[in-house]
């Protein structure tokens, strides 16, 4: 099982905060590609991975991150802090 | 070396002067604060800061634990808020101290820099029109090259 966090846009594009999913997807960029296929919602939040960035158990990583021993996955738009 | 993540307000004088207080041996102190800019249009009635608990902290500690590693600083502190905020509040808070300027200011412009980028924020504009996610600026992005 893995936790996915949505933040900003994605969060609401998606329309869940987070969720826990049972996947056998080997990257961060499976995973996007699998919840795409499987409805419109993920598919238009993922649409362009250009403006998305990502989290692996907190830390920023890339779309070609490994899953496994992964507990938490975050996706979410440029940050604009400050 | 303190991170402190809140919704409340904080009061940027009082915190300088506690930082300066507690900076021994420090000749040098700066201190930068970001407020709640108005829009272009003048229209801003407010500011919602979304973050990510946890990831938060862990960035934030691991930009100041680098600007401490890079420039010889005696101490720093970041302060970020979240939440609705109000034209003119004070979003964040910047103060580093060491014994000469040079690293004061190079730290604190690191740490802004990193703050802008890489830290998991995302602002939301708040008008009579609706609600915007503001746009992240390729300056932004761009100033980090120079670290």
């Amino acid at each position: 099982m893995i936790d996915i966090l949505y933040f900003a846009w994605v969060r609401e594009r998606i329309g869940l905060p987070r969720e826990r999913l049972e996947t056998n997807a080997a990257t961060v960029a499976d995973l996007i590609a699998e919840l795409s296929a499987h409805e419109d919602r993920y598919a238009a939040a993922f649409a362009d991975l250009s403006a998305l960035r990502v989290a692996v158990d907190q830390e920023l990583s890339d779309f070609n991150a490994p899953l496994t021993g992964v507990r938490e996955i975050a996706i979410f738009p440029p940050m604009t802090g400050g | 070396m303190r991170i402190i993540v809140q919704p409340d307000p904080f009061d940027m004088g009082a915190e300088a002067t506690a930082f300066t207080a507690t900076a021994k041996g420090a000749g040098a102190i700066v201190t930068f604060t970001g407020i709640t800019r108005d829009n272009a249009a003048g229209d801003l009635q407010a500011m919602e800061i979304e973050h990510y608990p946890g990831m938060t902290e862990r960035a934030l500690n691991d930009m100041a634990h680098q600007a401490m590693t890079r420039w010889q600083l005696i101490d720093c502190l970041v302060i970020h808020r979240h939440g609705r905020l109000l034209p003119n509040d004070p979003i964040m808070m910047v103060a580093t101290a060491a014994r000469h300027r040079a690293d004061a200011f190079a730290a604190a412009e690191f740490l802004m820099d990193y703050l802008k980028s890489r830290a998991p924020f995302w602002k939301r504009e708040i008008t009579a029109s609706g609600t915007d996610w503001v746009a992240p600026r390729d300056e932004d992005e761009a100033a980090l090259k120079r670290w």
